[in-house]
């Protein structure tokens, strides 16, 4: 078992995102996300980093627009009402093309709703909750390790297309302890190699000597034609992330199940509870796990659903989100069945063996 | 192998943490273990509880709905998760704090005064390690070894004197089950 430790989910990515070289994290509490600003405050100064608790959500995600404009790595993280108060920055992280990491420790909503766990922010992550044409790449953790493991994921995909970054956990999987495997921490040389890559668009001292050109980082382009050139060069960034930063997991997907799932993070896991023991009744059920839930595998789903295929279930903890897409990968081909859990309770897998077995 | 596990009392009692030395254990031992808290407004006297699984293989859900063992800490919590207790299961009781206890037909009881022997003992904090004690001895979750190096490495430097006291608190609990 190596190194394993037993760690909070809230704690283990907060330190897998000072394992890949995050220095400055700028945050406001809330419950059920605190353990990670807590771990924070607690580890950022022993490697010489920042942690600043700032004085709103909105301030925290203005200081992460400055320290992505200088091409660090930067994160911040929330819980879903907290979340929603950083959508505006989020949209200009996007507009300026800062690489950066937001995570999503999400909570029953709307409003302040409860502390408990929910998936009620997906269409807020993956469609947008910011004004304007863009888009995030999400991440949808289902475990304390790769909770853990998204983490230095993140900062590579914000860094290789120059976008923010979501990881769309919930508040079971923040509080959850769970065996969690680290990396090596990156050197301090690595973290200043990781910084000058974007020495060509970021601002950064004047280490050139003479001739040295000043970077800006903005949002605003007045003239429409500018502006039309700048969100048609997004969209082109955001089929290749769409092109190669699809990822799923196949659970018992196979040539002869009668039953399909699909369903994301904490979700999936009560799933795969249920149709492991619906299977050991010799029943054929599959689960399709998105990882990504932006870009979102449609075609993946879509090659699941052949001929023996009788339908497909959702399962959401919220009234209905996810399934919208995956109705777009199944393009009307079978029935696509929805069960959701709202209110920050989690379902039961006995409850999710009642919905399929009213199908058998 | 899978067992599930809901340890349950007010505020205090170390319920919580009945989980995580039972969890960190597994673990040690090689096993796959999940910890899940009820980490909402919880009411004074009422049922703080943590959800543990200990597995031979992934675990799916860390939810459970049916647990095979529950420790009681007080009576809320003897109310709330002992009809959900598998067939064959084992429930812990802490006597004081659980003036009814009816038994159900299928279950393994050990009721105990954990207050009052944890007194004798010297401390009450060590109320939970007796419940610990109690599991150690009647199934194979986790070894009494692998729990004392655990705590040893923990407390030695820190707390000599309660290092000793828990390990007192563990035996005990294994006495009385048997």
């Amino acid at each position: 078992m190596g190194n394993k430790v037993l760690m909070k989910g809230n704690e283990a990515v907060a330190e897998a995102a000072i394992r890949s070289g995050c220095r400055l994290y700028f945050a406001y509490p809330i419950t059920p996300q605190s353990e990670l600003i807590e771990y924070m405050a607690k580890m950022m100064p022993k490697v010489k980093g920042t942690f600043l608790q700032a004085e709103s959500e909105v301030a925290a995600i203005n200081m992460v627009y400055g320290a992505a404009g200088m091409g660090k790595r930067v994160m911040t993280s929330s819980s879903s009402p907290g979340i929603s108060l950083k959508m505006e920055g989020i949209s200009y992280l996007a507009g300026a093309r800062l690489p950066a990491v937001i995570i999503n420790v999400q909570r029953g909503g709307p409003g302040l709703g409860d502390i408990q766990p929910a998936q009620g922010d997906y269409f807020q992550a993956t469609k947008g909750g910011g004004h304007g044409d863009y888009r995030l790449i999400v991440l949808a953790p289902s475990s304390v390790q790769e909770f853990a493991d998204m983490a230095s994921d993140s900062f590579d995909l914000a860094d290789k297309y120059r976008v923010p970054v979501m990881i769309l956990s919930d508040g079971l999987l923040g509080q959850m302890m769970e065996p969690v495997e680290f990396k090596e921490y990156k050197t301090d040389k690595e973290i200043e190699e990781l910084g000058k890559q974007h020495y060509d668009w970021c601002i950064h001292t004047n280490e050139d000597g003479k001739g040295h050109h000043h970077n800006e980082i903005n949002s605003l382009e007045i003239d429409p034609n500018v502006l039309e050139r700048h969100v048609l060069n997004l969209e082109q960034i955001y089929k290749e992330i769409e092109k190669n930063e699809v990822k799923h997991e196949e659970y018992n997907i196979n040539d002869n199940n009668e039953f399909v799932c699909v369903a994301f993070g904490t979700a999936a896991r009560i799933v795969k509870s249920a149709i492991d023991d619906l299977n050991a009744e010799g029943r054929n059920i599959g689960l399709i796990r998105p990882i990504t839930v932006w870009p979102y595998p449609y075609k993946e789903i879509a090659k699941t659903i052949h001929g023996n295929v009788k339908r497909v279930f959702v399962f959401e903890l919220n009234l209905g989100q996810m399934v919208e897409d995956v109705k777009l990968a199944v393009n009307g081909k079978v029935p696509v069945e929805f069960m959701g859990k709202v209110g920050g309770l989690v379902f039961t897998p006995e409850e999710i063996k009642e919905k399929i077995k009213a199908y058998l | 192998m899978k067992s599930e596990m809901i340890f349950s009392g007010f505020g205090g009692q170390g319920a919580l943490a009945i989980g995580k030395f039972i969890a960190q254990s597994a673990m040690s031992e090689g096993k796959n273990v999940s910890w899940l808290p009820s980490y909402g407004p919880e009411m004074r006297g009422g049922t703080a509880n943590v959800s543990v699984v200990v597995s031979d293989t992934e675990i799916a859900s860390p939810v459970v709905s049916f647990p095979h063992i529950m420790v009681a800490l007080n009576q809320p919590s003897l109310d709330k998760f002992g009809p959900s207790v598998k067939a064959n299961g084992l429930i812990v009781v802490n006597e004081d704090l659980c003036p009814n206890v009816v038994k159900r037909d299928g279950v393994d009881y050990v009721v105990a005064p954990l207050n009052k022997i944890s007194k004798e003992i010297g401390d009450d904090k060590v109320l939970n390690m007796i419940a610990i004690g109690i599991i150690i001895e009647k199934t194979n979750i986790i070894k009494y070894d692998t729990l004392a190096d655990h705590l040893t490495s923990f407390l030695k430097d820190r707390n000599a004197e309660l290092l000793a006291l828990n390990l007192e608190a563990i035996k005990k609990g294994m006495e009385l089950a048997r």
